[in-house]
């Protein structure tokens, strides 16, 4: 750990008003408050969100996983990791099952999370509706009055054309029945680990100076029509390292003659699977 | 002379009761312990939260009952204290005076989180039947039982729900103890045998 700063990074008084912050946003599910996101030392659009959450929740007990697209070993993963042990000096770990402070990029991990484990989302554009509505002041009077119709007609424009709802990821929820939120870039794959989740859900955009979450045992749905129901990605074949069937893919080009595998996108998971046949070999 | 005393350990402290206050406003109806502080007429909790929560950029609000605590909150928190309830982000009472929920600060229909938050100071508090809370952040239903507070606080309490998604978010202070009722959570009463009515 290193001396000088304070711990964890953040001044007092900045950790207060992200708490501040992080308590209305457990208090109204999936509602995003704007909070006076800090400069960090690693350019906006690199997790500074997720940061500035982790910051203002961590103590000394935590330990802290960070995952990039589902990998622990990834420059952003690795990088933020080293920055919370250099200025926390916070027990860090790659085993999503003795985590209790999870930072992510785009995943949310296979393993089943647990009650008392927290999730921390770096998020990139937390407005749902800022692709079809640009002015903040018009999507904030939409959220008040849950006016939706948009994101349903965005979707509905989708099946009309392509017969299929083609939003792959950042797949818009309805949280607790009431906010649309957006669950950042992670995967449609990962939607249904939203809803019911023993874990608290913390999401924190650093640029755009957004903070939202959802508590534990919380409903989560994401949109759908009653004869287009929302479904997840699936594999003709099974992780070409550790043979799982149920976990989301990466697809890794292997040569210049159209080779590729199909591998566990979650580092953590795939190598636990991995020992597990070794042990049992 | 100043009265009371702040966090021993201003950073660290701060985090394990922050941690606790995350944790029983997004599982209403658990209880938690927070650390011990010595402050004139407010209890360890409420101190604690004040200590946790108030600055100069979150105003608060003394009932009456706790005016010796003004000092000491300006002093270890820095906190501004106004007298206009719609002011404060955080206002401190008394079950027995507390301030109706719509006399405070509900937040905008765009902005519901600019809302004030209301620490309650209540004579016990336990998960023993007497409220059954549901909502967000509870598998089911928790019970939570408040001793020393008003009937009409239920009242009170569904027209705070009904304004979702303005409203006042709860923390329910007992000593060193602390439970948490955010806005989105439902109260029924748990009539237990006939005895035990609750209908006002």
């Amino acid at each position: 750990m290193s001396s000088g700063y304070n711990f964890a990074y953040l001044d007092e008084p900045t950790k207060r008003m992200l708490r501040r912050s992080l308590l209305k946003a457990v208090a109204i599910p999936g509602y995003q408050v704007p909070f006076a996101s800090r400069e960090m030392p690693l350019p906006f659009g690199w997790g500074t969100g997720g940061i500035q959450v982790t910051a203002a929740i961590l103590g000394r007990d935590d330990r802290l996983k960070v995952i990039d697209q589902g990998a622990d070993d990834t420059t952003n993963a690795v990088s933020i990791r080293d920055f919370f042990a250099k200025t926390a000096g916070v027990a860090t770990t790659l085993s999503t099952r003795d985590a209790t402070v999870i930072q992510t990029r785009h995943r949310i991990p296979e393993t089943p999370l647990q009650h008392g484990q927290i999730m921390v989302f770096q998020v990139p554009i937390p407005e749902p509706l800022r692709w079809l509505e640009p002015r903040e002041t018009e999507t904030r009077r939409m959220h008040a009055f849950a006016d939706y119709g948009a994101m349903h007609l965005k979707l509905y424009e989708d099946v009309a054309r392509y017969g299929r709802i083609t939003t792959a990821y950042d797949y818009p929820v309805l949280v607790a029945g009431r906010y649309l939120m957006r669950p950042s870039p992670i995967p449609r794959f990962d939607n249904p680990k939203l809803d019911a989740s023993p874990a608290l859900m913390l999401f924190g955009a650093g640029r755009e100076k957004r903070i939202y979450a959802v508590p534990p045992y919380t409903s989560v749905k994401s949109l759908d029509f009653e004869d287009h129901p929302f479904t997840i990605e699936s594999w003709d074949r099974p992780c070409a390292r550790c043979g799982a069937a149920d976990s989301y893919l990466d697809e890794i080009i292997t040569d210049d003659r159209g080779g590729r595998r199909f591998v566990c996108s979650d580092t953590d998971h795939c190598n636990q699977r991995l020992d597990a046949k070794e042990k049992a070999a | 002379m100043l009265e009371g005393s702040g966090f021993e350990d201003p950073v660290h402290d701060a985090q394990r009761s922050f941690r606790a206050l995350l944790n029983v406003l997004s599982e209403p109806g658990t209880i938690a312990t927070l650390p011990q502080i010595d402050a004139p007429s407010l209890p360890a909790a409420a101190a604690a939260i004040a200590l946790t929560l108030t600055d100069r950029d979150a105003p608060a609000w003394l009932d009456p009952s706790f005016a010796a605590a003004a000092q000491w909150l300006r002093f270890f928190a820095g906190a501004p204290i106004v007298t206009d309830l719609r002011e404060a982000s955080f206002v401190f009472a008394p079950a027995a005076s507390r301030p109706q929920l719509a006399a405070l600060a509900q937040g905008d229909p765009a902005y519901p989180d600019r809302s004030a938050t209301l620490v309650l100071t209540v004579a016990a508090l336990s998960n023993d039947p007497g409220w059954r809370l549901s909502g967000p952040g509870i598998n089911g239903t928790r019970d939570l039982s408040v001793k020393g507070i008003d009937l009409d606080f239920l009242a009170d309490w569904h027209d705070n729900r009904a304004r979702f998604p303005r409203g006042v978010d709860v923390l329910l202070v007992a000593g060193d103890r602390v439970a948490g009722l955010p806005r989105t959570v439902q109260i029924e009463p748990v009539h237990i045998g006939e005895s035990a009515c609750m209908s006002r």
